[in-house]
């Protein structure tokens, strides 16, 4: 008895978490691999795809909102992502590559509504060295499938340290982003902002709109991500003296509390819906909620905005934390795990960039040194997609180098300059229009190939 | 009993449970939360109370093991009588305090 007894401000502060500071489990994911569902008749693929995710998720809504009751911590999303789309629907040979992908598409969605996620993922393809006649048919699939598609989130890995960059499929995935937003326009784009281009994209991510559920994976796993801005910036706002080595100390603590959640969580959710525990993906991730942001924790380790000079370091030192102090508190860390720098998201990122404080080109390095990449930034729609592509030939390039995920998912919101802004609602919140670079990458993107793998050793 | 023993490492940890009591002190506070713990047939194990920032907070460990209502009910039950006496009661399972606090 002894040993587990709590003191009552133990308890006090896992109320105070929950209540006060937002913590919650972001997201329980499940995988579920589609490659069973290949078929040579397109419909046989779509039938399968469908009654598969129905059948593994059917419990999937119910068992998250039983354990959050029961251990009274909120789980805000439950998600799915299957096997990469174009791995699974290129053996269909009765019907056009292009209306096979979309086909698939609406099972997807149809799937997802009869479960009650919110998200599924998976519509996906990986082309970090080539592209074969399915992949392209389904990069060329995604403006359309995200249209006409509510819950249906893409992806597409275009590069990787150990293979470098296809700068062909950057090039088409500039095109490709600028046709989701203007397919999207009376919704200011919002089907970009359902579309992740990758690099060193990770298998096990359960966070959306990058998730999907890689080949090395078993049939089905449960995969949680957890969140907590709000208690870190708690803790980090309680210590205004703290010099670095204390504030690290302190975030250590703070995530490996926070990780010790989602852990539980997986855990449990694995056993109620008989499906193994993947990882816990350590990630901060914000949401437009005050109290509930990563740029204010930034802002309490003593700068006046997020953006301005000491941003990088402060993110790397925050990042770094998360990492050491999540990793102790659970078996299995995976997915992007880091701090999360989505602009529309994050109530602090929104204002400094409104203010003009927050730039691009400070968020493409910041991004450097943090999880995912250049997240939820809405650009002019007028941007060139050789633009659009040479800003994720970029952020690609950071992530090939660093041997780290790196993403883009920018909105080039139709109609809209800067000054402007959009809103996307609920967790995708709001976003000022960002300038970016006016003079033109075209002759760039348009060389085509690869970019080489870099080397390994040499590093400087 | 259970395949996870670096969480659950014990049967009477699954049926543990920490009842919670938060607001302002007012007469009949501890008789009003027993008195639905014993209708459900929960045992109570400890109990402890302090004044935390002008706040006062009691704190129960049950047993639900002879449980004679679901978690669910329970927990309706008690966020109900907090409401009617204007306290947050709560009642969750132990795992999340052990999992915060004891590494």
């Amino acid at each position: 008895m002894a040993s587990s007894s709590y003191s009552p401000q133990e308890i006090v502060e896992t109320i105070r978490m929950v209540q006060m500071e937002k913590l919650d489990i972001r997201t329980i994911t499940m995988g579920i691999s589609l490659r069973d569902c290949a078929s040579e008749s397109a419909e046989r693929l779509a039938i399968r795809a469908y009654d598969k995710i129905c059948r593994k998720a059917a419990k999937l809504v119910a068992t998250g909102e039983a354990i959050a009751r029961e251990y009274g911590i909120p789980v805000i999303n439950k998600r799915i992502s299957v096997t990469p789309v174009a791995i699974v629907a290129e053996a269909a040979s009765d019907a056009d590559q292009l209306e096979t992908m979309l086909k698939i598409a609406h099972a997807m969605d149809r799937a997802a509504r009869e479960v009650g996620v919110n998200f599924i993922g998976g519509f996906s393809a990986l082309v970090h060295k080539g592209a074969t006649p399915g992949d392209m048919a389904l990069m060329n699939a995604i403006p359309q499938a995200l249209a006409e598609t509510e819950r249906v989130c893409a992806s597409v890995n275009i590069g990787s340290t150990k293979s470098g960059l296809n700068m062909d499929a950057v090039a088409l995935m500039g095109r490709v982003v600028k046709e989701a937003a203007q397919r999207t326009a009376a919704a200011d784009g919002l089907g970009a902002a359902k579309l992740v281009v990758f690099c060193n994209a990770v298998e096990d991510n359960p966070f959306m709109a990058g998730a999907f559920h890689g080949v090395g994976e078993p049939d089905c796993v449960i995969n949680v991500g957890v969140s907590g801005p709000g208690v870190v910036l708690r803790a980090v706002e309680a210590a205004p003296e703290a010099d670095f080595g204390e504030l690290s100390t302190i975030i250590k603590r703070t995530a490996f509390k926070i990780t010790r959640m989602g852990e539980l969580f997986g855990r449990t959710a694995s056993e109620r819906l008989g499906a193994p525990f993947g990882i816990v993906d350590l990630s901060l991730a914000p949401t437009p909620a005050v109290g509930d942001s990563v740029a204010r924790i930034l802002e309490a380790m003593g700068l006046e905005r997020v953006g301005i000079h000491g941003s990088t370091a402060a993110l790397a030192m925050l990042n770094d934390a998360v990492k050491k102090g999540g990793a102790m508190a659970s078996s299995y860390v995976g997915g992007l795990s880091g701090a999360f720098i989505p602009v529309s998201e994050d109530i602090g990122m929104i204002e400094s960039a409104e203010m003009g404080v927050l730039t691009f080109d400070k968020l493409e390095a910041m991004t450097a040194v943090c999880s995912v990449g250049l997240d939820m930034i809405a650009i002019p729609g007028d941007t060139p997609a050789e633009t659009i592509a040479a800003i994720i030939a970029d952020e690609a390039a950071i992530g090939m180098i660093n041997r780290k995920t790196t993403a883009v998912r920018v909105i080039p919101a139709p109609g809209k300059k800067v000054g402007d802004s959009v809103e996307f609602g609920g967790l995708l919140g709001r976003a000022p229009i960002m300038p970016v670079h006016t003079l033109s990458s075209a002759a760039f993107i348009q060389r085509g190939g690869r970019i080489p793998a870099p080397i390994q050793a040499l590093n400087n | 009993m259970s395949k996870l023993p670096d969480i659950k490492n014990t049967a009477e940890a699954k049926t543990r449970a920490i009842v919670t009591v938060i607001g302002e002190d007012q007469v009949g506070i501890i008789a009003g939360v027993a008195t639905i713990l014993a209708d459900s047939g929960a045992n109570i194990l400890d109990i402890s109370q302090s004044i935390m920032q002008e706040f006062f907070v009691m704190i129960m460990m049950v047993d639900l093991a002879k449980a004679k209502v679901s978690f669910e009910e329970l927990k309706t039950q008690l966020n109900a009588k907090g409401a009617g006496m204007n306290l947050k009661i709560d009642i969750q399972r132990e795992d999340v305090f052990k999992l915060m606090h004891r590494v």
